[in-house]
């Protein structure tokens, strides 16, 4: 798959320069359309894209009912806040974004359906959306068929590449291996206790690690665990844990399971300020459920914390709160999930054009200096290069930063040595 | 797999395990009491009960939330009153659903369940607009925390002892009620022949609707109790629903012993098989066996011999 | 065997009419291909919908397990396909190449035995009536000879829908896990993903749900569904007279789960995926809806029942995403209060009167009268 995408990424980039330089002239000579400065329509929208002289339209793909709306929320909301904060500063090649909202209700099928008639349908020119990497699985053969763009926000299993997403999120070995390398160092940690939840991503997580923690690190996986997902009966693994006793006990649980986890893990007994957890999963969304007292103490290992001392994210969060309230929380991909619309709309003003393979081709390189957790560029697969940070959990539901990586990590969604 | 272990730990872990089992039972009695009344004594198939649950769950966070804010001297022992009033509010959902919806419904059992699984959508959706699509995160005060230290290696937690009390202390409340006073009288006597029961003088109508709403109210407290060991969201009920009903159906549909002969049946079968194997494997595994024994004993555990 | 003189009666006919003009002439030269193809995604539910009119309007079983039938046939089809879309060619990025990628993923290197036979389309088009059907026969077996039903029925077969399941996502080497089977591309080299392909597909499934219809008709008028109606309503007494009555329970039963599982086939190959999401419990009772909000006694009912009920889905959720649930569940209750016999009941009460009075008033004899079984509210 990945092979066509290269090529796919290849060929546009030559004909996108050629093109660019072609349309440089005739837009200076365009008489100026309604919007100050905008490109006329024909010109950048070759495709049929719904494309107006004053308005671009994107879909918002999330599960707003169902299991999943719990994670998601936490995504519409901060692409919502995006496209906000791009209208006001005057939209994307002099065009405002208006986005079209559809549910996939938890439902992978369903967001197959909504992708296709975000396409299909409303022409939409980009989709910020999916969550899970069932819905993104659903979602892919539908992007590649029609031609869309997909801005994923999650943190994901990698193993996937294509020309019709951008990957905002971290893929499994830019997240983990740094993690694991430090708590090594850090901790003295040799051996470790995997528990997840039963599907792709926690399974793809934990070959990774393991795979590091023998071959690299080499220490010793005591236990590898998973439970069904919506479980909320852990006893039997967490004394299976009191047994084996880890050194460190790693985590990638999703969703209410965590709740059940964490109450469980401290209702037996284990205090986490002295049993190392990393966690892979918990983001400061999950902690808003779990409570900050239960899990105080654990580590997290991903790319973005609220409490992170940067300008960014110093006007980002009480943005952020400002529409949405106060007491919302920002987790890591709630942060990814902001990123979307901005990439997009640096990606379409660095080609000139709406059209999705200049998009696509036009993505690697493209930079964001006003990221939330600092400047992040896309890389040639269409993945993100990010710092990956540690931080550990406080008692009121934040995280405090412990450890960042000195430079950006690059993305290698198929990690040689690693399969 | 034990060859590493000390003896003294695999005892302990014998213990531990032992009594995980036992809170696993707790749950699955509190869950299937509430149930084991509206299924078992009206034979209403109620697919909102993961809800009713819920909606108790909700109501001791809103709870806790108040006590956080405008009382926090109190705050140690808010979960009390928590209870009572998720048993409150529950149980009134319950009875207003009744009085709209299950009354028109009882000479066609099958149907319940087709309204009350429209009930339950409606119910999560209600959750969503009114609490968030987020989880919440009950509070719990400092004294239910933790773990009482038995040895190095043995840890009873507490909000398990906690649990497993109040199921104690509610299942012996439902028998004296079923059994003992006047009302239960009446119900028994209209769960085995309504019309002669109401010949008799008994007000049918009443007591269906009383009975339902216990069932209800008996779901809140034990969605109460959850908050303590699992998540709170708009549709954490429907985790529920298919162990729930099929610890009442293996129990025999209309006796409580039986209920709770099959509570502690699967949940022993399942913590000893999640010790072993993986834990979805262990969840098929004792599913698998629960519907194997169904069909050869089709009555469950316990039959109460009725003339239909 | 006793067939009636005529397939339909005179008001079936006008379903039947009516129904083939919307699905074979109406919707494909409205809709688009985009619409068209969400009609045929609805028309896989009418499949198991048709089941259930047999198996719980006629023969009072009430399955919450459809979804386990439809889900065997589903997975068989996709279990084809996604050999096909996984040659070698396509797979090279792979550790193993030539195996389903969710296979690779998962540390499998060959593929396991139960998959081999899946390169074969006839064997895949056995399998799929085969497998579900087998199935059927095993489960209705072990409860119907021991009689249980009802609800007790009805909770069982749930379990099995939650069994499989959790199966299903467990095992997520052999079967893809809580992803499915996703991006099936081709049947025999030909490719089901673009626009012309979809309407062919959309033309195939309606032409197999027309002969299900028929099936269904047939098994209606012939003595066996007067049996089983009888059995609905006096199971004891049909017992007395010497008929065994598990055995036209277990064959109601057994019919439903390959009418449920030609629908999953068609989903898998009109949606060009399957997953686990249609197995469970949830989309099991969906299913049971659409029938009863269709009308569980009419077979026409039941398939507009799916169409409809999917229709307002779509539509709900896409003009309100946040408050859509509320209709839905709204709709089920109003259904099952108001309407016992859904829509079709409407139409007999209501509409259709009027139009017999048009008929009989034109012609001053007709000498129409309802070959259809007794009729009225079942009861369990």
């Amino acid at each position: 798959m990945s092979d066509e995408a290269n090529k796919g990424l290849l060929s546009p980039l030559r004909r996108k320069l050629l093109m660019g330089m072609a349309a440089v002239p005739a837009i200076t000579m365009l008489p100026k359309a309604s919007f100050a400065q905008a490109p006329a329509t024909s010109a950048v929208n070759t495709t049929g894209l719904a494309v107006t002289d004053t308005e671009v339209t994107v879909g918002i793909l999330h599960s707003a009912t169902g299991t999943m709306a719990i994670s998601e929320t936490g995504s519409i909301e901060a692409e919502k806040l995006a496209i906000e904060q791009i209208n006001a500063m005057g939209g994307v090649l002099g065009r405002k974004i208006k986005f079209i909202q559809e549910d996939g209700a938890s439902d992978w099928p369903t967001f197959a359906e909504k992708a296709k008639k975000l396409l299909v349908n409303d022409k939409v020119a980009a989709i910020m959306g999916c969550w899970t990497s069932a819905s993104r699985k659903a979602v892919l053969p539908v992007m590649e068929q029609y031609n869309g763009m997909l801005y994923y926000p999650t943190f994901y299993e990698g193993l996937e590449q294509s020309k019709n997403v951008i990957y905002t999120g971290q893929e499994a070995t830019q997240q983990i291996l740094a993690g694991l390398n430090w708590i090594a160092k850090e901790k003295g940690a040799k051996s470790f206790f995997f528990i997840g939840s039963d599907y792709i991503w926690p399974r793809t997580s934990n070959k990774i690690a393991r795979k590091h923690v023998e071959n690299v690190l080499k220490g010793k996986v005591v236990g590898e665990e998973y439970y069904a997902l919506g479980s909320t009966q852990f006893n039997s693994v967490i004394n299976k844990i009191k047994l084996t006793k880890p050194d460190v006990i790693f985590t990638d649980v999703v969703g209410g399971s965590n709740v059940a986890f964490y109450k469980q893990l401290k209702a037996a007994g284990i205090d986490l300020s002295k049993q190392a957890l990393l966690t892979i999963s918990v983001t400061e969304d999950e902690i808003d459920g779990i409570g900050g007292e239960n899990i105080a103490g654990a580590y997290a290992c991903m790319k973005y914390f609220q409490s992170l001392d940067n300008p960014n994210n110093k006007t980002f969060v009480p943005a952020f709160k400002k529409m949405w309230g106060e007491k919302t929380v920002i987790g890591d991909v709630t942060q990814a999930a902001y990123l979307g619309p901005w990439l997009w709309k640096l990606t379409v003003e660095k080609a000139g054009s709406f059209d999705i393979d200049k998009i696509a081709a036009a993505s690697p390189g493209v930079e964001f200096k006003g990221a939330p957790e600092g400047y992040v560029r896309i890389h040639e697969n269409h993945h993100l290069w990010s710092k990956t940070r540690v931080g550990r959990a406080k008692l009121d539901g934040q995280f405090e930063l412990i450890y960042e990586t000195a430079d950006l990590v690059e993305p290698d969604p198929f990690p040689k040595g690693y399969q | 797999m034990f060859g590493d272990y000390s003896l003294g730990d695999l005892g302990s872990i014998f213990v531990m395990q032992g009594f995980a089992g036992l809170i696993l039972f707790s749950v699955y009695v509190l869950m299937a009491l509430g149930l084991a009344i509206i299924f078992g004594q009206m034979g209403v198939i109620n697919m909102a009960h993961g809800e009713f649950m819920i909606l108790g769950a909700y109501v001791t966070w809103m709870t806790s939330s108040f006590f956080q804010s405008h009382l926090p001297s109190l705050f140690s022992g808010y979960f009390f009153l928590a209870m009572i009033l998720a048993f409150i509010a529950s149980g009134a959902l319950g009875m207003l659903v009744e009085w709209v919806l299950i009354r028109h419904l009882y000479k066609r059992p099958l149907d319940t369940l087709l309204a009350t699984w429209g009930l339950s959508l409606m119910l999560q959706q209600a959750y969503r607009s009114v609490f968030g699509a987020r989880e919440v995160g009950v509070e719990l005060p400092q004294w239910m925390l933790g773990s009482l230290h038995v040895s190095d290696s043995i840890e009873v937690p507490i909000n398990g002892v906690f649990v497993m009390c109040l199921t104690v202390l509610i299942t012996v409340g439902v028998a004296y009620v079923m059994y003992k006073s006047r009302w239960g009288r009446q119900v028994r006597a209209v769960v085995q022949n309504r019309i002669m029961a109401g010949a008799v003088g008994i007000n049918t109508e009443k007591v269906d609707r009383y009975t339902f709403g216990l069932g209800c109210g008996i779901a809140g407290v034990a969605g109460s109790a959850f908050t303590m060991i699992g998540s709170t969201g708009p549709t954490s009920g429907q985790l529920y629903i298919v162990d729930t009903f099929l610890v009442v159906v293996f129990g025999g549909a209309a006796s409580l012993l039986g209920t709770i002969a099959s509570a502690f049946s699967i949940s022993q079968t399942q913590s000893t098989f999640e010790f072993f194997m993986s834990g979805s494997m262990a969840k098929v595994l004792t599913l698998l066996a629960v519907v194997g024994i169904l069909m050869l004993r089709p009555q469950g555990l316990f039959a109460l011999k009725v003339r239909k | 065997m006793v067939i009636n003189s005529r397939f339909f009666n005179r008001s079936e006919l006008m379903g039947f009419i009516v129904l083939a003009a919307v699905l074979f002439v109406i919707l494909p030269l409205t809709l688009d291909v985009f619409r068209l193809n969400l009609v045929a995604k609805y028309l896989t539910y009418a499949f198991v919908a048709l089941g259930l009119v047999l198996c719980w309007g006629y023969g009072g079983i009430l399955s919450l397990g459809q979804g386990v039938f439809f889900g065997l046939g589903g997975y068989c089809m996709a279990m084809f396909l996604k050999l096909e879309a996984s040659s070698v060619e396509n797979t090279k990025i792979q550790s193993t190449p030539g195996i389903p990628d969710f296979m690779d993923w998962n540390q499998i290197t060959s593929l396991p035995l139960f998959w081999q036979p899946f390169h074969s389309l006839t064997f895949t088009i056995l399998a799929i009536i085969l497998v579900p059907g087998i199935f059927a026969l095993i489960i209705g077996t072990a409860m119907f000879k021991r009689r249980v039903g009802g609800t007790y029925f009805a909770i069982i077969t749930q379990a099995v829908a939650a069994i499989l399941t959790i199966l299903i996502v467990g095992q997520q080497g052999y079967t893809g896990g809580i992803n499915g089977m996703t991006d099936l591309r081709t049947l025999k080299g030909w490719d089901i993903r673009p626009d012309h392909a979809k309407v062919i597909l959309y033309f195939v499934e309606v032409v197999l749900l027309f002969a299900c219809i028929g099936i269904a008709q047939f098994i209606r008028l012939t003595k066996l569904g007067r049996i089983l109606v009888a059995m609905r309503e006096q199971e004891d007494r049909v017992r007395f007279s010497g008929y065994s009555v598990a055995n036209f329970k277990i064959f109601a039963f057994c019919m439903a789960a390959v009418f449920a599982a030609i629908g999953g086939a068609m989903f898998a190959l009109n949606v060009g995926f399957m997953s686990p999401s249609f197995v469970g419990i949830v989309p099991s009772i969906e299913m049971v809806i659409y029938t009863a909000v269709g009308g569980r006694m009419s077979i026409f009912g039941a398939i507009w029942g799916a169409i409809l009920v999917n229709f307002a889905k779509t539509s709900l959720s896409e003009s309100f995403p946040q408050l859509w649930l509320f209709g839905l569940g709204g709709l089920f209750i109003a259904v099952v209060l108001a309407f016992p016999n859904g829509l079709s009941g409407l139409w007999a009460d209501y509409i259709q009167p009027h139009i017999d009075r048009l008929f009989t008033s034109r012609k001053s004899k007709a000498g129409w009268k309802d070959n259809s079984v007794a009729d009225g509210a079942p009861a369990e």
